[in-house]
């Protein structure tokens, strides 16, 4: 009686055992194979920033960064300016700096006006108070939007001390001077903002508005990276940042 | 039953008015739609069968991993490699959206809002 228990025991064990590999085994080679991986020619960096330097002055009427930012990404030129949309623009210097202006600025930063942008903060409120999680820091520091997941609430809007955000009152179609059949247009009821053209990042290019001006004024690196060209350019030069007060700890720096 | 002339009558007519989609298209079936195919490419990026039955569900799940993790190359059929995009390349191949895309989706009576923010090959010719 002893025996046959203890045998019926194994062969029982060794039979669940047999049964459980098999889904195990499964399991094991459909985590194995995955479809999908990144472009290899992606540009790799741990912490994506930009170096706007305003010493040195753009020429008069250049405004080569801001159509090739609106060009690339099919930013309509709104005809009322209530429902303008806005990726990359220009700002005085007392509106790009609050706090900072005073009477006996240097006369370039005065005259000049300051190219303004997504600051793609290291502590971006817009993803706090996002309710679907439609904006969102990747690990790269970008901060980007999923436009489908997008509600139009606009509380990224609110939470925004940049104004960097836009939302698309109308069909912003009509409104899109040429069309980059590359890049998708976005919707009316959808915010949408500056994305460090991560798309052409995933392709190893550089981001229009850096690849575009002639000038030099816009550097783009990776923060992480001491051989950059934004950490040997601010290793060197003093940069400020905007509304820095606020603890949003924002990634487009300033040469000044 | 008071009045059962009358209430028989109508539940007859009633019956016969809410099922007459049915008995008026009986023995008719709908003409299956017709797809025109790319010319220029006889293999998607996985089976026919597959992509018939879960179109839908792989390009959610290309949207969530562009997006959402930065995975931009697809491994598809024999090991091809695609970039994922519904854009730039299922309209690359599929570039008659009207007698594609639609065809079925009308036939079915859906209709997805892809269109709202891609551009479809139209547009882009």
């Amino acid at each position: 009686m002893e025996r046959s228990r203890r045998s019926f025991l194994k062969i029982a064990g060794i039979s669940v055992l047999g049964v459980g590999a098999k889904p195990l085994a499964d399991a094991l080679a459909a985590g194995q194979g995955s479809k999908t991986g990144p472009d290899p020619r992606a540009l790799p960096a741990k912490r994506w920033a930009m170096v706007v330097d305003l010493k040195k002055p753009c020429p008069d009427n250049c405004r080569d960064c801001f159509e090739a930012c609106h060009k690339t990404h099919n930013v309509p030129s709104m005809p009322n300016p209530k429902d303008e949309v806005k990726w990359i623009w220009s700002e005085s210097f007392p509106h790009a700096f609050p706090g900072q202006e005073h009477d006996f600025l240097d006369e370039a930063l005065k005259k000049h006006p300051v190219i303004v942008l997504c600051n793609h903060c290291d502590n971006p409120p817009c993803v706090r108070v996002c309710p679907t999680k439609a904006t969102f820091k990747r690990e790269d520091g970008i901060v980007m939007m999923d436009y489908h997941r997008c509600i139009g609430c606009r509380f990224c809007m609110a939470g925004c001390p940049f104004g960097a955000r836009s939302l698309n009152w109308r069909d912003p179609r009509p409104f899109i001077k040429e069309v980059n059949k590359e890049f998708p247009t976005r919707t009316r009821g959808v915010v949408e903002k500056c994305n460090f053209c991560e798309e052409r990042l995933a392709k190893g290019k550089r981001p229009a508005c850096v690849e575009a001006c002639k000038e030099k004024v816009l550097f783009f690196g990776d923060l992480e990276d001491a051989e950059s060209e934004v950490r040997k350019i601010l290793k060197v030069r003093t940069a400020i940042r905007r509304k820095p007060q606020l603890g949003t700890m924002p990634q487009v720096y300033y040469l000044v | 039953m008071y009045n059962a002339e009358k209430i028989i009558i109508g539940l007859v007519v009633f019956v016969a008015l809410m099922t007459f989609p049915f008995w008026y298209n009986a023995g008719r079936a709908a003409v299956a739609p017709e797809l025109v195919l790319p010319e220029k490419e006889r293999e998607c990026v996985e089976s026919t069968p597959f992509m018939r039955a879960k179109h839908m569900e792989l390009i959610d799940d290309w949207r969530h991993a562009v997006v959402r993790e930065g995975q931009r190359i697809y491994v598809g059929l024999g090991g091809k490699k695609f970039d994922m995009s519904l854009q730039n390349t299922c309209m690359s191949c599929h570039n008659q959206k009207d007698k594609f895309c639609d065809r079925c989706h009308t036939y079915v009576a859906v209709s997805p809002n892809c269109w709202s923010c891609h551009l479809e090959p139209k547009e882009m010719r």
